[in-house]
């Protein structure tokens, strides 16, 4: 064996997909480990339907390579391939009970009848639909349906499963107790998941890793983690969690900090960014949590004054909206750690400092 | 508010009752009338007088002779046969030959569809007797249609069994030939309809789950779009069994299909309550298994 790296899972290399003259998906490359959980995020017509349709093999591609496991999926149909699809209308048989439903894809593997029934019970058992198995389709709720349409793709054992907007037809409750139970599922199945949304707490919720989508191209992958505290672009920053964003210019380097020059703020020390050139105009990005109120001058690299111009109270912490001198607006969320009156704890029309660490000021390029 | 703006006037003045109770009105008397007419005629018996059936007085009031010789006169049995068996033909090829035109209507791009569609009803455009009248010109033994057959059958045929001209004239062939052709827009049309709300979602799903295409039809399609096939049969099946020009046209008379008989005791033999007895007979064979359907329907109801 040649000592060359591991084959991811699935690797998609270079994709695009053209309608006519509009790109739909635009040069996406990507690789998927086996079981992970991999989530597609981005906004309305931003192409992740379009690439789980190509993944899927109804759509064909207009450039690029899919390998899943080593094997390129070029001419392979729909029916041959080892991806399974749950669709975001759920697609389930009219005709059929949901006990058929499940057990369809079943029809083609060669395998005894026994042990198909087994199968069926099994992935009852697994979305706890045993007693709706003679029910037809439009006799279950919305969320039995997502179920029934998820144990129907799972019960062929796929080596992929692509989900299109898995949750987008619950209600908010049902969709945060529907999360976990398909992250349980999952590590169940150990079956490697592919998710799309449009909603980032879904996705920081459910995925190892994400890759941010917009106008048919792959922004950024990586790890919720990354994606939040390290965006790459101002894209990615404003996509997922809030921030307020400055206008900014790189004025130097101060030991291992970064000197920034910002207009509505002053003189910004911030993480060292690798490639950065003096004078060159920038995004610092400052996200609501990493900023903190005091009333009085605190003893910290970043200080800015501000008036508080609007407060949100809601319960175990506030929002806060502060004016600066230069007349913008920043968001800083504090915590109500306190119970009770809080002498500390700043008011409408107050006057207050606001502080962030360098290490918390995310400076964007693009 | 403007809900109430909207069906105030529908509401007063019984209104509603006028506009809802009109086509009962309609129904009662251009159809549930005449039939109970067509009934009472049924167990009449026929005398030489202007109408030729009378009741009660010298004769029976209620008289059975009719229906006790649909039931035992080969002649009416035969005829029945010949009609059901024509019928179930024209609507098994309708079918065969309509299915295929539905899902083509509903799968081929949009800017097309209507254009096809338009296709598919043009022939009501022209005279139905016209088209009739230009199949028997086909169908003669001289035309170039009976022509490029008869030399086809003669070259694909042994020796033996070539012929000079094809009988197609005056045939049981014929008729469900000219059948087909006239019923064929009254099996497409309730076929693609019930096909076109079909969600095509659901044949990329048994794609992705295993299903070739033929598969998928097999399973996704035809299943749903069964009331389409029952409601083309009926639209196709019912008007076919009691046609009574195409067979008196291109028919064979030595075997009369049922819409004939009547025809003939009504004007030749003017026998009319044995033509109300056939026609009430026809009738109830047509309508029992209708309601069979509907009463499935209502059972397994509420499935969409
Ligand atoms: N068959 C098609 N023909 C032409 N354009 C298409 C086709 N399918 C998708 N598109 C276009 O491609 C773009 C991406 O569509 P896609 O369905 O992948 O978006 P999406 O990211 O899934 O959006 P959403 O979150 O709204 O589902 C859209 O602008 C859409 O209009
Ligand atoms: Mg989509």
């Amino acid at each position: 064996m040649p000592a060359a790296q591991a084959e991811p899972f699935l690797r998609i290399e270079g994709v695009s997909k053209k309608f006519g003259s509009f790109t739909a998906v635009s040069d996406v490359s990507l690789t998927v480990e086996k079981g992970e959980i991999f989530a597609l995020l981005g906004g309305s017509g931003c192409g992740k339907t379009t690439l789980l349709r190509m993944l899927a093999g109804f759509e064909d591609l207009s450039a690029g390579r899919i390998f899943l496991d080593g094997k390129d999926m070029a001419g392979v149909p729909p029916w041959l391939r080892p991806v399974h699809m749950m669709f975001q209308s759920y697609a389930l048989f009219p005709h059929m009970t949901v006990e058929t439903n499940i057990a369809y894809g079943l029809k083609h593997e060669p395998i005894s009848k026994a042990a198909k029934q087994d199968r069926v019970r099994e992935m009852l058992d697994l979305v706890q639909l045993t007693q709706f198995a003679a029910r037809k389709p439009h006799q279950i709720s919305g969320g039995q349906r997502q179920r029934v349409a998820l144990a129907r793709a799972l019960a062929r054992q796929p080596k992929l499963l692509l989900l299109d907007e898995p949750l987008a037809a619950l209600d908010k409750k049902l969709r945060e107790h529907t999360q976990f139970e398909l992250m349980s599922i999952q590590q169940r199945t150990g079956v490697t998941f592919m998710v799309v949304t449009h909603d980032q707490e879904e996705a920081m919720t459910l995925a190892d890793r994400i890759a941010v989508m917009d106008k048919g191209q792959v922004k950024q992958v990586g790890t919720p983690t990354d994606i939040y505290e390290f965006p790459n672009s101002r894209f990615v920053a404003g996509f997922i969690g809030s921030i307020t964003s400055f206008e900014a210019s790189v004025k130097g380097r101060d030991g291992d900090h970064l000197v920034l020059d910002v207009p509505a703020l002053g003189a910004v020390q911030a993480r060292d960014v690798p490639g950065l050139v003096e004078g060159q105009a920038v995004t610092l990005a400052l996200r609501p949590e990493k900023l903190r109120i005091t009333k009085n001058r605190p003893d910290a690299t970043n200080v800015v004054e501000g008036q508080v111009k609007d407060l949100a109270y809601f319960g175990k912490d506030s929002l806060y909206r502060i004016t600066l001198p230069s007349g913008e607006l920043v968001q800083a969320h504090a915590v109500n750690a306190n119970r009770g009156e809080d002498a500390a704890r700043a008011d409408w029309d107050d006057r207050v400092f606001l502080s962030f660490d360098p290490a918390s000021a995310i400076v964007l390029a693009e | 508010m403007s809900k109430a703006y909207k069906t105030g006037w529908f509401d007063r003045k019984g209104w509603s009752d006028i506009i809802i109770g009109l086509p009962y009105v309609w129904l009662v008397a251009l159809f549930l009338l005449p039939f109970l007419i067509v009934v009472a005629m049924s167990v009449a018996t026929k005398t030489p007088t202007a109408p030729p059936f009378s009741f009660g007085g010298d004769y029976p009031l209620l008289n059975w002779e009719g229906y006790e010789r649909v039931f035992s006169d080969g002649l009416y049995l035969r005829a029945f046969l010949t009609s059901v068996v024509n019928a179930a033909a024209a609507m098994l090829l309708c079918l065969i030959v309509g299915y295929p035109m539905a899902l083509g209507l509903v799968r081929v791009a949009p800017a097309w569809r209507n254009i096809l569609l338009m296709l598919v009803i043009l022939p009501f455009w022209t005279s139905f007797l016209l088209r009739v009248y230009a199949w028997m010109g086909l169908m003669g033994k001289n035309s170039w249609f009976n022509k490029l057959l008869t030399d086809w059958w003669n070259f694909v045929v042994p020796v033996d069994w070539a012929v000079n001209s094809i009988p197609m004239m005056h045939t049981n062939f014929a008729v469900v030939l000219v059948m087909v052709y006239t019923y064929l827009p009254f099996m497409i049309l309730p076929l693609y309809a019930s096909l076109e709300r079909l969600d095509t979602t659901l044949d990329e799903a048994a794609l992705d789950l295993g299903s070739r295409p033929h598969q998928v039809f097999f399973d996704i399609t035809l299943p749903q779009s069964v009331p389409g096939i029952i409601a083309g049969g009926m639209l196709v099946f019912i008007p076919a069994a009691g046609e009574l020009v195409i067979p008196t046209l291109v028919g064979n008379s030595a075997s009369p299909m049922i819409g004939r008989v009547i025809s003939d005791e009504f004007n030749q033999a003017r026998d009319w309550p044995m033509a109300s007895a056939v026609a009430v007979a026809l009738l109830v064979l047509m309508v029992v298994p209708t309601m069979l359907y509907s009463h499935f329907q209502a059972k397994s109801g509420g499935a969409k």
